[in-house]
C-alpha cells in the first residue's frame, strides 16, 4: 500500500450496497483515473464500518475523514477538494448530534469512542477480495504460527485461557469445545463455521464474512489443526450473497496461496473449506439443526447428547463455532491469550458484536468490550432515543431475548448478567425500544417471529408458542382477561422447561420478562381495555366531542359500519361496538369534532357526555 | 452398571440404559406419546417431540426427556412432582388443542394413545383454545390420512423410512403446521407408498387408517341376487380374539367361521386353501427355474422370489423395476382365490360371476390395493371384491352384536375351505418358504419329507438365511421380513451378488401376524410373538401338513386345472408386474 499516498475506503457491505455504494465507488474511481491520480490515490472498497445508519460511508486515510450518505455525484467533488485541495468536503462530514459541529477525524465520534474492534479489525479496513490486503494486515500469521510452533494442545490450551466462549448466544467455552472435539477418535472430523444468522435485524455475522473472510478462513483452519480435522464446511444462508460470493473468493484465493488445501505453509497439515447453503431456517442456527440440514435432512434439532462433538456431520466429530467466535481465534494466537481476557469481565472475556436497531439515533453495527453498560451502548455509541424520547426498553438477544429496563441500564453487560436479569446474550441483536412502543405488541411481535421459525418438531414449541401468540393477540385486541396473564406465565414456564432447543427453550422470553418488568401495561390492556402507547389499534377509541360536533351528518355517511348515530343538527355518538377504527370519519370531519382517544375512561365519561 | 435414584428408589442399570427404561425396571412407567419400541426387532422411534415423558432431574436447569436421557450415575430423578405433573398436563393439553374434538366418530376411538392419555390425566377443560390446523384429507385406495389428527409423533415416518425403506411419509412444513406426509403434500396414491399399513398399525391417533369397506359387504350381504363368499387368511385367526379380549396368540377359526355365518356369508372359505394352490404353482415354478438352471439354462434367473405379498410387489415394482422376471408370477393367495371361486366354485355351484361376490379377511391393508388391479378383473368384474382387515371384522362382528367369545366352532365350507399346515403358516415370517420346500422336496426327490418343520427356516431376525438339503442338492433359502431387509437382499440380487436360490419376502416385520390390518399392538412386541406361535400351533394340530396332499386342491388340478403350471393354471393364477412411476419424479418434471 506504500506507495499510495492517500487511500479513500468505500464501504461495500450490504447496507451501503444498496444506497449505491458501488456506484460511489466507481464514480470515485473514474473521478480520480480522469485527474491522473490512480498511482497516487487508491479507492478501495471495504467491508462495513458499523455506521449503517448514515451510509454510504466513505472514509479518507490517513486524514481519517468521515464522509457520511455519500451519494454517486458527490464523487467529483470528494476528489476535487479533499483529495486534490486537501480541504474537507464538510457537507458531508458527521455532524455531532449534541454539539452540531461537524467531526473532521472519525476518532473523535461517539459512535467509535467506546468501541473495541477485534472481531471486526479489518472491516471497512481492507478490500474482501483481495488476499493481500488481508495478509498485510496479519492474516494467516497466526495459522503459521500454530503450525510450525504449536501443539493442537498447546493452541487449544491458549484458547481456553483466553476465556473466548461462543459468540452464537450459548456462551459455551470454545477452547473446551475444540478439546472435546479433539478428544474423539475418528477416521474423518469436520469443522463447522455457522454462518446462519437469522435473529431479525442482526448483521453481525454478515458483516464479519462480507467485510473479513479471511479471518474466518484461517481461525477454521487452525480448529481444524488443533482438533484433527481436514475439511471445513461453512454453512451461510442462501439469502447473504454478497458474503457468499466474497467468501469463494477468498476460498479459491487461499487455495491459491496454499493457505488452504494439501500441505499449508509445507506443513503435513492439510484443511481445506467448502460451502453449504442453508435455506433460511432460523432454526437451523442450532447446531444440531444446522448439521441435519447441512446433511441434506429436514433442518430441526435433535436431542444432545450425543453432541456434535461426539456424533455430528455424516455421524463423525464435528465442531461447530459461529462466525464472530472464529473471528476473535487468530487475533488470540497473535496476541495472546492475556491480551485477550483483560478485556472483559470475570467469566465473558473480550468483545462482543452487537447489531444496534431500533429508537436510536446511530443505528449500525458496533463491538465492545464485555462489562460494557447498556447506557454507554445506548447512549454514548448510540446517540440516545430517537427524537428526544423516553427511553423504555431494550431487546437484547435477539427474537428470544428479553426486554430490559431503565433499571438495568447499569448492569455489566456479559453472558451471566444478561441472563440474570431475565434475558440473554444472544447472538448480538440488541432493539432499543422508546415510550411509543407497546411492550404487549413488543412481546407479540417476538412471537410472531418463533411462532413462524418453531421447526414443529416438538409439542410444546409447535403449539405453545402459538397459543402464547393468540394470547398476547386477544390482549392487544382489549378482549383479554386476567386469566389470560397467568395462563401466559404459566404457559411461557413450561414451554421454557420441556422445549426440546435452545429455541423453544428460550422463545417465551420476550413475554415472560415483559410480564416481569412491564405488568402495568398488561394490566391496562386487559382491566383498563387502554393501551397507553397507542400502539394497539383495537384499544383506540374514536370519539366525537359533544362541543365540536355541529351534527353535519358527514361522518354518519362516510362509516362503512353504521356505527354512528344522531340526526341532523345534532350531536353525532360512534357506537364502539361496532366501530372498526376505520378513521374514516376523522378524515372526514370539517369541524375537528373526532379525536382519536387510548383511554376508556375517558372515551365513557366523553360518550356520556 | 450405573446406580440412580428415581422417585426416592435406588435403581442399577447399564450403561446408556434411558431414565424410561431405568424407570420401568423399579415399576415406574412414565407416560409417553411419541415413543414406541417394538424391541424383539429392534424397531425404536423416539423422536423427543411430544416431551410427554419429561422428568427433573437434579441439577439440571430444564425437563428431560426420560425416552432419550440416558441413566447417569448418581443422578437423582423426580417423575411426578408438581413441576413434572404441571408441565406434561399443559403439554398434553397443548396437544388436544390442535386436535379434532371428534372422538366419538373416530376410527381410532378406544384405541386411540391420545385418548388414552387424556383420561389417565384427568382432561376435564382446556385453556388453549385457538385456531386448529388443517389439512386435506387424502384416501388412497387402502389408506386414509386424515392429518388434521396428526400429533406429529413421527412413528409412521420411521416405520416408512427406517424400517421400510419406503420414504413415501415425512415430516413437511414448518412450525404450526408441520405435519407428516407425502413430499410436496402430493397424494399417498402418488407417492411411493406400497399401503404396507405399517405406518396405520403404528399411529397413535385417527391421522392414518385404513379405507373401511365394511358398508359395501353389507350391502353385498342384504342383496338376495348375490351370492357372498368369504375368504380368511391365515394371520387374522391368530390375531382375531384379541379384539375380543382373549389373550394374545389365542386362535379362534371356529368362531371366527361361525361369526361369518352369522353375518350372512353363503359361503365362508379359506384362504389357506389357495395358499396351498399358491404352492403348487410357486413350489413348480421354483422346481422349474431350478432345475433349468442346474440343467444350464442361460435365461433362468435365479433367485425366485416370492410374490404372495402385495406390499411387497408394489415395492419391487416401485423400486426395482429392472427385476420384474426375478419375483415368481404366482398370484397372491387372495387373488389365486378369487380367480378360483369366480371360475371353478362359480360353475360348480351355479351362479354367474357377474352374480358372486368375493370378499376377503385380512390382516393387511395392501391387499386393498391389490385386489383393485386392473389384472386381476375380468371384464371390470374384480375376482376379489372386497378386502377387509382383521379389525375392520372385529368391529363388523360387534355391530351386529354377535356374542363372539360364546359362539360355537364351526368348519370352513367345501371345497375351497380345505387346508393344510403348509397352508396356515403363509401367516408367518418364513412360512411360505417352509411350505414351499415341504412341497419342492416331494416332488424334486420323489421321497417321503421325514421332518415336516424347516425349523431352521422360522425365528423373527430381519434377515435370516438357510440351506435346506434337497436329498444332496442343497438350496439356499434367504428370508426377509420388512421391507428395508428385503431391500438388501434385493440390492444383493441386482449386483449379481446374491447367494440365493430362493427368497421370500414379506413387507411386515414378523410376516402377516404383524400385518398392517391385524389389532393394534401398540409396540407390544410379544403379541407378535404369540401370534407366530399360535400359528406353528394350527400347523401342528392339522393331520395334513403338505400343500400336494390337500385332496381339494388334488381335486381342482383333476377336475378343472390338469397340472401345476398348465396353460389354465397359467391364465388364472399367474399375472405379471408392472413397472411404477415415481410420484416425486412426475412431479417434478410437471
Amino acid at each position: 500500500m506504500s506507495q499510495y499516498k492517500m487511500h479513500v475506503l468505500v464501504c461495500a457491505g450490504t447496507g451501503c450496497h444498496s444506497s449505491e455504494s458501488n456506484l460511489v465507488y466507481e464514480m470515485l474511481r473514474d473521478e480520480v483515473e480522469r485527474k491522473g491520480l490512480g498511482r497516487e490515490v487508491q479507492i478501495i472498497s471495504t467491508g462495513c464500518f458499523g455506521f449503517c445508519e448514515k451510509g454510504p460511508i466513505v472514509k479518507i486515510l490517513p486524514d481519517n475523514t468521515f464522509y457520511t450518505q455519500v451519494k454517486p455525484s458527490d464523487a467529483r467533488e470528494i476528489v476535487d477538494e479533499h483529495v486534490i485541495k486537501g480541504r474537507s468536503v464538510h457537507r458531508l462530514l458527521y455532524t455531532d448530534p449534541e454539539t452540531m459541529e461537524h467531526v473532521l477525524d472519525s476518532k473523535h465520534m461517539g459512535f467509535y469512542k467506546k468501541q473495541l474492534r477485534i472481531a471486526l479489525r479489518n472491516c471497512g479496513t481492507i478490500d474482501p477480495e483481495n488476499i493481500d490486503e488481508s495478509i498485510a494486515r496479519n492474516a494467516y500469521q497466526a495459522l503459521g504460527r500454530v503450525l510450525t510452533e504449536y501443539s493442537p494442545q498447546d493452541t487449544i490450551e491458549i484458547i481456553k485461557r483466553s476465556g473466548l466462549r461462543g459468540r452464537g448466544g450459548a456462551g459455551f467455552p470454545t477452547g473446551l469445545k475444540w478439546e472435546i472435539a479433539g478428544r474423539n477418535e475418528a477416521d474423518q472430523k469436520y469443522v463447522v463455521c455457522n454462518a446462519d444468522e437469522g435473529d431479525p435485524g442482526a448483521f453481525m455475522d454478515r458483516s464479519i464474512l462480507e467485510g473479513d473472510p479471511h479471518s474466518v478462513l484461517e481461525a477454521m483452519a487452525i480448529c481444524g489443526y488443533c482438533i484433527g480435522a481436514t475439511k471445513g464446511l461453512v454453512y451461510i444462508r442462501a439469502e447473504y450473497p454478497l458474503a457468499i460470493r466474497r467468501l469463494k473468493t477468498a476460498i479459491a484465493q487461499a487455495r491459491d496461496y496454499g493457505l488452504l488445501g494439501e500441505n499449508i505453509l509445507g506443513t503435513s497439515f492439510s484443511f481445506d473449506v467448502s460451502m453449504k447453503y442453508g435455506a433460511g431456517a432460523f432454526v437451523c442456527g442450532e447446531e444440531t439443526a444446522l448439521i441435519h440440514s447441512m446433511e441434506g435432512k429436514r433442518g430441526e434439532p435433535s436431542n444432545k447428547p450425543p453432541f456434535p462433538a461426539q456424533s455430528g456431520y455424516l455421524g463423525k466429530p464435528t465442531n461447530v463455532n459461529n462466525v464472530e467466535t472464529l473471528a476473535n481465534v487468530p487475533v488470540i494466537i497473535l496476541k495472546g491469550a492475556d491480551w485477550f481476557s483483560a478485556i472483559g469481565t470475570e467469566k465473558s472475556k473480550g468483545t462482543k458484536v452487537f447489531a444496534l436497531a431500533g429508537k436510536i439515533n446511530n443505528v449500525g453495527l458496533i463491538e465492545v468490550p464485555m462489562g460494557i453498560t447498556l447506557r454507554e451502548i445506548i447512549y454514548e455509541i448510540g446517540g440516545g432515543i430517537k427524537n428526544g424520547k423516553k427511553f423504555k426498553a431494550v431487546q437484547t438477544g435477539g427474537p428470544s431475548g428479553g426486554c430490559l429496563t431503565e433499571e438495568h441500564l447499569d448492569t455489566p453487560i456479559d453472558y451471566e448478567s444478561l441472563t440474570a436479569a431475565g434475558s440473554m446474550m444472544g447472538s448480538g441483536g440488541m432493539i432499543v425500544l422508546d415510550e411509543d412502543d407497546c411492550m404487549v405488541s413488543v412481546a407479540k411481535f417476538f412471537l410472531g417471529f418463533t411462532v413462524e421459525e418453531s421447526c414443529g418438531k416438538c409439542a410444546p414449541c409447535r403449539i405453545g408458542n402459538k397459543r402464547l401468540h393468540e394470547t398476547l393477540t386477544k390482549i392487544t385486541e382489549g378482549k383479554g382477561t386476567q386469566e389470560d396473564i397467568e395462563k401466559l406465565r404459566n404457559l411461557g414456564s413450561v414451554i421454557k422447561d420441556t422445549s426440546l432447543c435452545g429455541l423453544g427453550q428460550t422463545s417465551p422470553n420476550p413475554v415472560l420478562s415483559t410480564l416481569d418488568n412491564f405488568m402495568d401495561e398488561y394490566l391496562e390492556h386487559v382491566h383498563e381495555k387502554k393501551c397507553r402507547s397507542g400502539q394497539c389499534r383495537s384499544l383506540l377509541y374514536y370519539v366525537i366531542s359533544a362541543d365540536d360536533c355541529i351534527g353535519c351528518m358527514a361522518c354518519k355517511r362516510v362509516c362503512p359500519t353504521h356505527a354512528i348515530s344522531g340526526e341532523k343538527k345534532e350531536v353525532h355518538v360512534i357506537n364502539q361496538e361496532i366501530c372498526i377504527k376505520c378513521g374514516a370519519c376523522m378524515e372526514k370531519c370539517q369541524f375537528d369534532a373526532i379525536s382519536l382517544l387510548n383511554d376508556y375512561p375517558r372515551v365513557a365519561v366523553a360518550i356520556n357526555n | 452398571m450405573i446406580t440412580l435414584t428415581i422417585d426416592k428408589k435406588k435403581v442399577e442399570v447399564e450403561k446408556g440404559t434411558t431414565i424410561l427404561k431405568a424407570a420401568r425396571k423399579v415399576g415406574i412407567e412414565i407416560p409417553t406419546l411419541c415413543h414406541f419400541e417394538l424391541c424383539d426387532m429392534g424397531i425404536e422411534n423416539k423422536p423427543g417431540g411430544c416431551r410427554i415423558c419429561v422428568v427433573e432431574v437434579e441439577g439440571r436447569r430444564n425437563l428431560a426427556p426420560s425416552c432419550m436421557t440416558q441413566a447417569e450415575e448418581g443422578m437423582v430423578i423426580k417423575t411426578h412432582n408438581i413441576r413434572v405433573l404441571n408441565a406434561r398436563t399443559t403439554v398434553l393439553k397443548l396437544i388436544i388443542s390442535d386436535h379434532p374434538f371428534d372422538c366419538l366418530v373416530c376410527a381410532k376411538s378406544g384405541q386411540c394413545e391420545l385418548q388414552h392419555l387424556a383420561t389417565q390425566f384427568g382432561i376435564r377443560s382446556l385453556p388453549y383454545e385457538g385456531e386448529q390446523s388443517h389439512y386435506r384429507k387424502d384416501t388412497s385406495p387402502s389408506i386414509i390420512r386424515d392429518v388434521d389428527k396428526c400429533i406429529m409423533c413421527r412413528r409412521c415416518e420411521m416405520m416408512c423410512n427406517e424400517v421400510q425403506t419406503v420414504g413415501a411419509l415425512s415430516a413437511v412444513n414448518r412450525g404450526f403446521m408441520s405435519v407428516v406426509a407425502p413430499a410436496f403434500e402430493m397424494n399417498l396414491e402418488d407417492s411411493p407408498c406400497t399401503y404396507c399399513g405399517q405406518c396405520v398399525s403404528v399411529c397413535p391417533t385417527g391421522a392414518l387408517t385404513e379405507v373401511d369397506h365394511t358398508n359395501d359387504i353389507i350391502r353385498a350381504l342384504t342383496d338376495p341376487t348375490k351370492t357372498v363368499v368369504v375368504q380368511t387368511a391365515p394371520a387374522v385367526r391368530a390375531a382375531l380374539g384379541e379384539e375380543f379380549g382373549l389373550e394374545p396368540g389365542t386362535l379362534v377359526t371356529g368362531k371366527m367361521v361361525a361369526a361369518l355365518r352369522e353375518l350372512g356369508f353363503d359361503y365362508v372359505f379359506d384362504t389357506d386353501f389357495s395358499a396351498d394352490l399358491t404352492i403348487m404353482e410357486e413350489g413348480t415354478e421354483l422346481l422349474q427355474r431350478i432345475r433349468g438352471h442346474l440343467a444350464g439354462d442361460p435365461d433362468v434367473r435365479l433367485p425366485i422370489l416370492t410374490s404372495c405379498c402385495p406390499g411387497w410387489v408394489n415395492f419391487f415394482e416401485h423400486n426395482f423395476p429392472d427385476l420384474l422376471d426375478v419375483p415368481s408370477t404366482a398370484k397372491s393367495p387372495q387373488q389365486m382365490f378369487g380367480a378360483i371361486a369366480k371360475s371353478y366354485f362359480a360353475d360348480k355351484i351355479g351362479v354367474k360371476r357377474k352374480e358372486m361376490i368375493v370378499v376377503s379377511i385380512m390382516p393387511c391393508l395392501a391387499k386393498k390395493y391389490e385386489c383393485q388391479r386392473d389384472e386381476f378383473k375380468v371384464d371390470g368384474n374384480p375376482d376379489v371384491d372386497f378386502s377387509i382387515s382383521t379389525r375392520e371384522l372385529a368391529a363388523f362382528i360387534k355391530k351386529a352384536n354377535i356374542d363372539f367369545l360364546n359362539l360355537p366352532e364351526e368348519d370352513f365350507d367345501d371345497p375351497l375351505g380345505e387346508s393344510t399346515g403348509a397352508g396356515v403358516i403363509f401367516g408367518n415370517t418364513g412360512g411360505v418358504i417352509e411350505a414351499a420346500c415341504r412341497t419342492a422336496y416331494e416332488l424334486h426327490t420323489g421321497k417321503k419329507l421325514e421332518r415336516v418343520a424347516f425349523t431352521e427356516l422360522r425365528g423373527m431376525e430381519g434377515i435370516r438365511s438357510a440351506t435346506v438339503d434337497f436329498d444332496g442338492l442343497p438350496l439356499n433359502i434367504g428370508i426377509a421380513h420388512g421391507l428395508g431387509n428385503a431391500r438388501k437382499l434385493l440390492d444383493d440380487v441386482r449386483s449379481g451378488q446374491s447367494v440365493y436360490h430362493a427368497i421370500e419376502i414379506m413387507a411386515c416385520p414378523g410376516g402377516c401376524i404383524g400385518g398392517g390390518g391385524q389389532p393394534y399392538h401398540h409396540g407390544n412386541s410379544e403379541i407378535l410373538s404369540r401370534r407366530a406361535a399360535a400359528i406353528y400351533s394350527e400347523d401342528e394340530r392339522k393331520s395334513i401338513r403338505k400343500s400336494h396332499e390337500n385332496p381339494s386342491i388334488i381335486r381342482l388340478y383333476e377336475e378343472y386345472l390338469g397340472e401345476p403350471g398348465s396353460h389354465k393354471a397359467h391364465s388364472l393364477l399367474h399375472t405379471e408386474y408392472f413397472p411404477k412411476t415415481n410420484g416425486v419424479t412426475v412431479h417434478l418434471q410437471s
